[in-house]
C-alpha cells in the first residue's frame, strides 16, 4: 500500500514535516503530528476498523468526534489494553499502539458473520426469548456463548500502572465547549469580570471552525479562533481546560469533567495520565454544539458511509480525501458545504437532497460547480462488499415498491439527515427537552437553574447570529454570578455564505430497502427491522424501545441514533415526534476511566489510617497490628510466644497472675459539661445517673429509640458539671452522632456542651493483680488503696507534671486501672509504666488476649450488641431504670422486645471440657440432623480458647436461654460439615461474684 | 450538592449525614403507641420542599434543618437546629 495514498499534498492543520509512526493491528503505519489515530488510518487507506457488535458486520469510521459508533479500537498491549477508544478522539502520538476488536480470527476474515446471515433470526428481544429456559443453561452455556460471540474490546488484565489524580476547583462561569460560541461566551463573560473555566474534549479550540470553510475578521475561521485561543489563554483569571470532557452536570451546579492530560503531548508535562475534576460553578454556559444525524436506509453502515461533516473535517483539518467518488447524501443545507469542499478538491461529487431544489437554499451555491444533482431523491440501498461502491436513489414521491431506482458510484458517501444540540448537560438532573420542528430535534433554549445554551447546543446554526448571541449569554451568566464589568466585547465580522435549512426526512418512503441492513444504532446493531418490531409488540415508547431493542445503550449512548430513532418510532405510530417525548439522558456524557475518578485515592491513600499515641511502642514490641474500622490496633506481640495461640495465652496469663498493660485509647472519649450535664446524661443513659457522685463511675448502657442496645460504656463524674463518657471503638462517630442528635434536635433547651476528645487522650488499662503495685509508682497526687480507692472510683492526679485522670474500672475481671494523660504524653507513660512494672513481670497484651479476658469473664462485647439485642437479652436489666424516660425507654417495653422467647444471652463450652474447637457464627441446634434455617435457636457470638481453664469457651445467644442452664446443645456450621456437642451454662466462667477485681 | 452550613458556609455533601424528616417530636413518655411508632418509624416522603436533618460530621457537628426540594435538590433554607427561635 502506497504511503498516506489517501493524504492530500497540502491543506489541512497537520504538521507534514513532523511524521508519526504507530501501529494498528501490528502494522506499522505513519500520520502526522496534529492527526488523530482516525485521520492517520484513513489517510493510510484504513477504512475497515473494526467488526459490529452482534452481526460482526465491516465497519470504519462514522464520525470526527465523541459520537463516533463504529472505529473503537483497544489501546497499548501485554495486559494494559484499555479497550473501546473511539479513533476519531485519539491525538496520533509516537508509537502508539492500536487494536481492532470483536473480529476472529481476523478483522478481514472474521467467521462470525456468520450472525450477519442470520440477522432475520436474531431479531429484538430475541435472547430473552429464546435462551429463557432450562434456566442453569443461561449461565453454563448460553451467557458464555453470547458474550464470546457479542461484544466490545477486552479489557487488559494487568494492573493499571498510569497515574491519576482528582482536582476540585471554582470558577464564576464554567464555559463547556470552545468552538466559537463557547470561545465568544468565555471572552465576554471574563471581559465582565466573571473568574472563568472554559473546557473543550478537544486538543485544538475553534469547534466547527475545523470543519467549516468559513471566514471571520478578514480571515480563515481556524486562524481566528487560534488566536482568540491563544489570546484568551494568556487571561487571567481565565482557565483554559483542552482534552477536558465535561461529562456531568450535578446538583448544585457542580459539573464532573476528566482532563485527558497524556493525549495533549505538550513537551515537558509531568502532570498524570488523566485528571478528573470536580468543577463548582456559580454560573454555567453550555456550548456543546450539536451532532449530524445519519441517513437510514439499507446497508448504511458499510466503510466508506460517514457524516458529511466529518468526511469535511478529514478533508480540511487534516488534509485526507478518504474517497474520489464522493456522494453526498442530505436533507439539509450544512452538507452542501461537504459537496462544495470536495468538488473544490478535485472529487467526483454527486449531491442527493430529499428537499425540491426550491427549498433548499444552498442549491445556488453549486450552480456553477461541476456536481451531480438529484433533487427529491432519497437513498435506498448502499451496495459494495468491503466498503460502499454504489448507492440506489429514488424519487421520495415514490409510492410503495414503485418506485424507479437510479444507480450512482461512490467510495465516499457524505451523509447528513441534520443537526441535533448537545443537550446531555443539560438534561443530566431530568430536566427534558422539548422537540424543535425547526431543525428536527430535541433542545432546551431557556434552561434556568444557572444553566445557558448558545450556538448549536441551542439550535442557532448561523454563524453571525451564534456569536452575537454567545456574547450575549457569557455576559448574562457572568452578571448572574454577580460580576458586572462593563468592558466592550467586539462583534467581529463574518462570512459564512451557507444558510441552514432542513426538511424532516427520517427514511426513504418507498420502503424497498432491507429494514434489517437500515441500522439506526450501529454500535449495538439496532436496525429499523428492530424499532418495527418493537413498536409492533407494543413498545413504542422511546424509553421503551430503547430497553427492548437496547437502541442507546453502547459506550456512545446513542448520540447519533436516539433522534432518528424518535423520527422513526413517530413515523411507525403515526404520531407527532414531538408528541412521543424522548429517553433520559444520564451522565457520563461519554466513558471516564474509573483510574481518573479514583484519582490518587488507591492502595494506602484508600482510606485513612488511625494510629493511637502508643504506636511506635507497639512496633518496636513487634506486635502484629489488627484493624479495628480505620485503626490500627496491636492484636498481640509476636515475641510473647512462638505463635498466635502461644502469645495470646501468656498475655492472658501475665493478667491473670501479676499484671499486663493494654492500649485502650480507640475507645470513644467525650467530655460532658454544662448545668444541665447531669440531666442529659439521665436521658441518653438508661440506667439512673442522677445518683452517680463527683468522683464516681459506672458502667452504662445507651439504648436506640426504637429499644434495640446501641452501645456500652462508662460514664465518670469528674465535677457537679462535668463528666467523661467512654464508649466502645466501633462505635464512636454513631455515639456522637447520636448524643449531639440528643443535645441539639431532641433536647436544645438543655445547657450542655459536649466534646469528643477520643485523639485528645492516650489511654492505658493496666490489669493484674500487681496493678496497683505499677500505678501507684507513677502516678502522684492520689491515694490508690482499696480503701481510699474502691472500684468505680475516678480520680485526677499528676503524671510528671502532666495531668492523669485515673479511673479503677475492670474489663478483664481482675483488680485494674485505667489511665489517661494527654495523648502527647503517651509514649512517656509507657515507657514509665514498663519500668514501675519489670520487677511484676508486667506484660503488654493486645486485644485478642482482651477478648480472652472478657470472654471468661462473661462481659459482653460488638459481637453482642450487634443491632438486634436488647438490654434484657443479654442479661444487663440491672443497668436499665424503671424509674424515668430516655432514649429508647418506651420502645423497649413493645411485647416483641419482652417476650420470653427471645434469644439470651449464655455461656457454651464442650462437655467434660474436652479440647473441641467452636467456631464463632455456628448455629446452635437440638437436634444436629435437623439443619435449617426454621431449626436454628441461636448461635455463638464469640468463642475462645481460655488458657486460664484449658480449653474453648463460648458466648452464644440460645432462645429463652437463661431457662437452660445444663442442657445439652448442637453448634452447627454447615459450611464446614462440623457439629460440635456443648453445655448451656451462665457466661460467668471464672470469678463469677467479682471477688479478684474487689482487693 | 452543597450545603451552606451556618458555621462553615457552603461544603460538600460528603461531610454531611443525613437523618430525614425534620418535623417529628419525640412524644412524651406517657405518650399512646400510635404517637411512638409515628415518631421511631413513620415518615412522610414527599415530592417536593422537605424539613429535613442534616448532621456536618465531617465539620462543626451541628445538626441542621435542610430545606430541600426532593424533586430538584434545590436547597432554600438552612438553620440550626439549636437555634432559638
Amino acid at each position: 500500500m502506497k504511503h498516506q495514498r489517501y493524504r492530500l499534498p497540502d491543506g489541512g492543520r497537520i504538521d507534514r514535516t513532523s511524521p508519526v509512526r504507530f501501529t494498528f493491528d501490528g502494522k506499522s503505519l505513519e500520520g502526522y503530528k496534529g492527526d488523530t489515530l482516525a485521520s492517520a488510518l484513513l489517510a493510510n487507506g484504513r477504512h475497515l476498523l473494526g467488526r459490529s457488535f452482534k452481526y460482526h458486520r465491516r465497519r470504519g469510521v462514522f464520525s470526527a468526534g465523541p459520537e463516533e459508533p463504529n472505529a473503537l479500537v483497544t489501546l497499548g498491549a501485554d495486559g494494559a489494553d484499555e479497550p473501546n477508544i473511539p479513533a476519531t478522539m485519539v491525538p496520533l502520538s509516537e508509537g502508539l499502539v492500536a487494536r481492532s476488536q470483536n473480529a476472529w480470527p481476523s478483522l478481514r476474515f472474521d467467521l462470525l458473520s456468520v450472525n450477519s446471515m442470520m440477522k432475520p433470526l436474531l431479531p429484538a428481544g430475541f435472547y430473552y426469548k429464546t435462551f429463557m429456559w432450562p434456566r442453569k443453561a443461561w449461565y453454563a452455556l448460553y451467557e458464555p456463548m453470547i458474550r464470546r460471540a457479542a461484544g466490545m474490546g477486552e479489557i487488559g488484565q494487568a494492573a493499571d500502572t498510569s497515574r491519576y489524580e482528582r482536582r476540585h476547583a471554582h470558577c464564576d462561569v464554567l464555559v463547556v465547549g470552545a468552538g466559537p460560541a463557547g470561545l465568544m461566551a468565555a471572552l465576554a463573560a471574563s471581559k465582565a469580570g466573571a473568574r472563568v473555566i472554559l473546557a473543550d474534549d478537544r486538543d485544538t479550540l475553534g469547534g466547527s471552525l475545523f470543519t467549516d470553510n468559513v471566514e471571520i475578521d478578514n480571515q480563515p475561521g481556524v486562524d481566528w479562533a487560534t488566536r482568540l485561543a491563544l489570546e484568551l489563554s494568556v487571561t487571567d483569571k481565565l482557565q483554559v481546560l483542552r482534552c477536558t470532557t465535561v461529562f456531568g452536570q450535578y446538583d448544585g451546579l457542580t459539573f464532573g469533567a476528566v482532563e485527558r492530560v497524556a493525549d495533549r503531548g505538550d513537551p515537558g508535562e509531568t502532570g498524570p495520565r488523566e485528571r478528573s475534576w470536580v468543577i463548582h460553578a456559580a454560573q454555567a454556559v453550555i456550548a456543546t454544539g450539536a451532532v449530524e444525524r445519519p441517513m437510514t436506509f439499507a446497508g448504511n453502515d458499510k466503510p466508506g458511509i460517514m457524516l458529511a461533516g466529518a468526511a469535511r473535517r478529514y478533508l480540511n483539518q487534516y488534509g485526507v480525501r478518504p474517497g474520489r467518488q464522493v456522494a453526498v447524501v442530505t436533507n439539509n443545507d450544512d452538507a452542501y458545504r461537504t459537496a462544495i469542499d470536495y468538488a473544490d478538491a478535485g472529487a467526483d461529487v454527486t449531491l442527493v437532497d430529499t428537499r425540491a431544489q426550491d427549498t433548499a437554499p444552498a442549491s445556488a451555491l453549486i450552480a456553477h460547480k461541476d456536481i451531480r444533482t438529484f433533487y427529491e431523491h432519497g437513498v435506498v440501498t448502499a451496495g459494495g462488499k468491503r466498503r460502499v461502491k454504489r448507492l440506489t436513489v429514488g424519487s421520495v414521491h415514490a409510492e410503495e415498491k414503485s418506485w424507479k431506482a437510479e444507480t450512482i458510484g461512490a467510495d465516499l458517501v457524505c451523509v447528513s439527515a441534520g443537526w441535533s444540540p448537545t443537550n446531555h448537560l443539560l438534561s443530566h438532573l431530568g430536566k427534558k427537552p422539548t422537540f424543535d420542528p425547526d431543525i428536527g430535534a430535541p433542545v432546551s433554549r431557556e434552561p434556568g437553574g444557572g444553566l445557558h445554551v448558545c450556538g448549536g447546543a441551542a439550535g442557532t446554526f448561523d454563524l453571525h447570529k451564534l456569536i452575537e448571541t454567545s456574547v450575549e449569554t457569557g455576559r448574562k451568566a457572568a452578571n448572574a454570578a454577580g460580576r458586572k464589568k462593563r468592558n466592550k466585547v467586539n462583534i467581529p465580522w463574518t462570512d459564512d455564505p451557507v444558510p441552514y435549512a432542513y426538511t424532516p426526512y427520517w427514511r426513504h418512503p418507498g420502503k424497498a430497502g432491507d429494514t434489517h441492513t437500515s441500522f439506526v444504532d450501529m454500535q449495538h446493531d439496532v436496525t429499523v427491522a428492530d424499532l418495527e418490531l418493537a413498536a409492533q409488540e407494543g413498545f413504542h415508547r422511546p424509553d421503551h424501545a430503547k430497553r427492548y431493542t437496547t437502541l442507546g445503550m453502547a459506550t456512545d449512548q446513542g448520540k447519533l441514533s436516539n433522534v432518528n430513532a424518535l423520527g422513526l418510532l413517530a413515523e411507525m405510530g403515526e404520531r407527532g415526534i414531538g408528541d412521543i417525548g424522548t429517553t433520559t439522558y444520564r451522565p457520563p456524557y461519554a466513558p471516564v476511566a474509573l483510574g481518573a475518578i479514583a484519582g490518587s485515592i488507591g492502595a494506602d491513600a484508600f482510606r485513612p489510617t488511625r494510629v493511637t499515641p502508643f504506636h511506635r511502642w507497639h512496633k518496636r514490641l513487634g506486635a502484629v497490628f489488627t484493624d479495628a474500622g480505620l485503626w490500627r490496633r496491636a492484636y498481640y506481640y509476636s515475641r510473647h510466644g512462638p505463635d498466635f495461640a502461644g502469645a495470646v495465652a501468656k498475655e492472658v496469663e501475665a493478667v491473670r497472675e501479676t499484671v499486663g498493660v493494654v492500649d485502650v485509647s480507640t475507645l470513644g472519649k467525650f467530655e460532658v459539661r454544662g448545668p444541665d450535664a447531669a440531666t442529659f446524661l439521665d436521658r441518653v443513659y438508661a440506667g439512673p445517673l442522677k445518683s452517680l457522685k463527683p468522683g464516681c463511675a459506672r458502667y452504662g448502657l445507651m439504648l436506640r429509640e426504637d429499644g434495640i442496645l446501641f452501645d456500652d460504656g462508662t460514664v465518670s463524674r469528674l465535677a457537679d458539671d462535668h463528666y467523661v463518657l467512654t464508649t466502645s471503638t466501633a462505635h464512636t462517630a454513631a455515639v456522637a452522632e447520636h448524643l449531639d442528635h440528643a443535645a441539639q434536635v431532641t433536647w436544645p433547651d438543655l445547657d450542655v456542651a459536649l466534646s469528643n476528645v477520643t485523639e485528645q487522650w492516650a489511654q492505658i488499662a493496666v490489669s493484674g493483680p500487681k496493678a496497683r503495685h505499677v500505678v501507684s509508682a507513677i502516678v502522684d497526687g492520689l491515694e490508690l488503696n482499696h480503701e481510699d480507692f474502691p472500684p468505680l472510683t475516678v480520680g485526677s492526679g499528676r503524671f510528671g507534671n502532666a495531668p492523669v485522670r485515673v479511673f479503677r474500672l475492670s474489663f478483664s475481671g481482675e483488680l485494674a486501672y485505667e489511665l489517661a494523660v494527654p495523648a502527647r504524653r503517651a509514649e512517656a507513660l509507657w515507657e514509665a509504666v514498663m519500668e514501675a512494672g519489670v520487677n511484676h513481670g508486667i506484660m503488654p497484651y493486645g486485644t485478642e488476649a482482651m477478648t480472652v479476658l472478657r470472654t471468661e469473664k462473661g462481659h459482653i462485647a460488638g459481637p453482642e450488641i450487634d443491632g438486634r439485642t436488647t438490654a434484657e437479652d443479654l442479661g444487663l436489666s440491672r443497668f436499665v431504670s424503671k424509674k424515668k424516660d430516655y432514649i429508647g425507654r418506651r420502645m423497649s417495653e413493645r411485647s416483641a422486645l419482652t417476650d420470653a422467647d427471645r434469644l439470651q444471652l449464655v455461656g457454651l463450652l464442650p462437655p467434660g471440657e474436652s479440647g473441641k474447637t467452636i467456631r464463632a457464627g455456628s448455629h446452635l441446634v437440638t437436634d444436629p440432623s435437623q439443619i435449617g434455617q426454621s431449626t436454628s435457636e441461636g448461635h455463638v457470638t464469640t468463642a475462645v480458647f481460655s488458657p486460664t481453664l484449658g480449653h474453648d469457651i463460648a458466648l452464644g445467644m440460645l432462645k429463652r436461654g437463661r431457662d437452660r442452664h445444663f442442657d445439652r446443645i448442637y453448634a452447627v456450621f454447615p459450611m464446614r460439615n462440623e457439629v460440635v456437642e456443648l453445655r448451656v451454662r451462665d457466661p460467668f466462667f471464672i470469678d463469677p461474684r467479682g471477688a479478684r477485681a474487689d482487693v | 450538592m452543597r450545603i451552606p452550613c451556618p458555621w462553615c458556609g457552603k461544603r460538600s455533601r460528603d461531610e454531611f449525614r443525613y437523618l430525614g424528616d425534620a418535623n417529628v417530636k419525640r412524644p412524651a413518655a406517657d405518650a399512646d403507641d400510635k404517637a411512638w411508632v409515628d415518631y421511631v418509624y413513620m415518615r412522610d416522603n414527599p415530592a417536593g420542599p422537605h424539613r429535613e436533618l442534616w448532621y456536618h460530621a465531617a465539620g462543626c457537628h451541628s445538626w441542621l434543618v435542610v430545606t430541600r426540594d426532593t424533586t430538584t435538590h434545590e436547597i432554600t433554607d438552612v438553620a440550626l437546629a439549636d437555634a432559638k427561635s
